[in-house]
């Protein structure tokens, strides 16, 4: 009875030592996002000759940098912000809705060509954006799929890959006998799909749609080459802009709009803890 | 890749002929996309990487010249084992300290919730912003103790970039090994507790082949992912000194939108890219596979 007790108090006490270990881990997580908050209250040269240093009467200089970095340059940040979110918005609804119809096609008709677009589906998944990032950005541009409106058409066709895997294996899992009954009730396959599968697949539709969210909001490289660069910015394109180019980097500016540019994420992410991690693991089936 | 196309395709024939007749509308807009997005690209790509070309305009066929050139390609080469470098110790790091505290986690000490909350965080961060609040922290830190910076020693824009990596991935892998630990039948530890197993034994014997799974699933992540970075490299140290510090994803951007003469170079180092990422994505299924048939 006393080795028992003596085990369990062992355990106790390691598990305390365990806790305080990892708040200390945990401070020095959450310490980079810190210290850009707290540097960008700061003038620009402070920030760059002492990172660490909390604003002092000196070097703080209040909403400045926000202000600055809004309306700096020819091109605003809240226009940037605006793309970003109509990017995102139409290309994750777009993703949605294509993929999960053509995902529960696939999976019921099955037929030879529904067979062969599904492993083009899988092996899309693979192929590095590198291998297609010129001839991709070459035929949008021929097509004018270059606007924030337009765009999420490349998006659907770049992304369609995993979305559909990831449908493909909820629908699966959907017992088609659902389906023969409502067919005998006299529903078409599309009344059977919107009435039937889509209320089924809820909890699908928000996983997969927070993967989608966290690529292209936080997509760099293919609004850059795809968007006409001269009138349409997104937030990555418009951060890199600001430190990127020649001349003075603002420092203040840049430590600003990445706060702007993390609010929104981590907000959600605090909201919608339980949906983001499940959408992880969803996406982490793959491979 | 796992999941097999195992289909319960409908049967039922006055059925099956009513979904035909709807099949423009369930798949033809992903299939228009995929082609314009991924098929056409795709071919159109493996096909320019025998051409000599600036613009699409004007093509020269020069069969497997730009293959010879891009193995020619001293940056080409420098950028490969800088890659594979990277990627082996970051594979190894964040898989070790994501599995290390998915364990301790797992344990039930005060504050797992929150702890898990914090360390996932950084991962939904984008590469390109990741790369700048880094750049901001590492320069300071290197400035003061080190007298360098980023840009000017690879080894800093090395160890800056796994840093980094590590940081944004760990908690993700974290997620995913928590998930598989959580997934093991407590019988499994009774019944080895029961037979006088001691802590190490039970994480040696039991723990770990239970979660194989987990470990093929997040080194294949964190490989591919390791491999293919591009933002983070990007905005970290864009290649600085001298294309010192430049990934393979990186270096090929380069050769097609800086100073070039000739874009099929650019092209047929995409290629051997992606044949690269596909042989491993597939030596790492099939080593991994086998050992969880083993267990």
């Amino acid at each position: 009875m006393s080795r028992t007790s003596d085990i369990s108090r062992r355990t106790r006490t390691v598990n305390r030592l365990l806790t305080v270990l990892f708040s200390v881990l945990a401070i020095v997580w959450i310490l980079p996002i810190v210290i850009v908050l707290v540097n960008s209250f700061k003038g620009s040269s402070a920030i760059a000759l002492t990172p660490f240093q909390l604003p002092n009467a000196d070097t703080f200089v209040g909403w400045q940098n926000y202000v600055n970095g809004m309306k700096n340059g020819n091109y605003p940040f809240y226009l940037s912000a605006l793309y970003s979110l109509v990017i995102t918005v139409l290309s994750v609804a777009l993703i949605l809705l294509c993929t999960s119809m053509a995902a529960w096609y696939i999976n019921r008709v099955n037929s030879f060509f529904c067979k062969v677009m599904y492993y083009l589906c899988i092996f899309s998944m693979v192929v590095p954006f590198q291998m297609v990032m010129f001839t991709l950005s070459k035929t949008a541009d021929a097509l004018q799929l270059n606007t924030p409106l337009t765009i999420p058409i490349v998006y659907l066709g770049f992304g369609a890959g995993l979305a559909v895997f990831l449908f493909n294996g909820f629908i699966k899992s959907i017992p088609p006998d659902i389906e023969e009954a409502a067919d005998i009730d006299g529903c078409n396959a599309v009344q059977t799909f919107f009435l039937v599968d889509m209320p089924i697949m809820r909890s699908t539709y928000i996983s997969v749609g927070i993967l989608e969210i966290m690529w292209v909001w936080n997509d760099y490289l293919l609004p850059y080459l795809v968007l006409d660069r001269t009138r349409y910015m997104t937030i990555p394109i418009h951060i890199q802009f600001l430190q990127g180019s020649f001349g003075r980097v603002d420092y203040g500016a840049t430590m600003a709009m990445i706060m702007m540019c993390l609010t929104p994420i981590v907000l959600i992410y605090v909201l919608c803890q339980r949906h983001i991690i499940k959408g992880v693991l969803s996406g982490a089936v793959k491979g | 890749m796992k999941t097999r196309h195992s289909s319960k395709s409908v049967r039922n024939p006055s059925q099956l002929r009513s979904m035909r007749m709807f099949a423009p509308l369930f798949l033809m807009p992903t299939f228009l996309a995929f082609c314009i997005g991924f098929v056409w690209p795709f071919l159109q790509g493996i096909y320019l990487s025998f051409f000599r070309f600036k613009t699409l305009r004007f093509t020269t066929f020069v069969g497997l010249d730009n293959y010879k050139q891009a193995f020619a390609d001293e940056s080409f080469l420098r950028a490969f084992f800088f890659t594979v470098a990277f990627t082996v110790i970051s594979v190894a790091i964040i898989n070790l300290a994501a599995f290390a505290i998915a364990y301790v986690l797992t344990k039930g000490i005060a504050g797992s919730t929150l702890f898990r909350t914090i360390f996932f965080m950084p991962n939904l961060i984008g590469g390109i912003v990741l790369g700048y609040i880094w750049k901001m922290i590492l320069d300071g830190v290197i400035i003061r103790f080190l007298g360098s910076t980023l840009a000017l020693n690879a080894t800093y824009g090395f160890w800056g970039l796994i840093v980094l990596l590590c940081w944004q991935q760990i908690g993700y892998m974290m997620i995913i090994y928590v998930a598989g630990l959580q997934n093991i039948p407590v019988e499994y530890v009774e019944a080895a507790k029961i037979d006088g197993a001691n802590g190490r034994q039970i994480l040696w014997h039991i723990t770990i082949p239970s979660v194989m799974p987990s470990v093929t699933i997040c080194t294949f992540l964190t490989l591919t992912n390791s491999f293919k970075l591009f933002d983070q490299n990007l905005a970290l140290t864009g290649g600085a000194p001298f294309r010192q510090t430049e990934m393979l994803a990186l270096n090929i951007y380069q050769s097609f939108y800086t100073s070039t003469t000739n874009m099929g170079v650019g092209q047929a180092k995409a290629v051997i890219f992606f044949v690269v990422v596909v042989i491993i994505a597939l030596a790492q299924l099939y080593f991994t596979r086998s050992k969880e048939a083993q267990e």
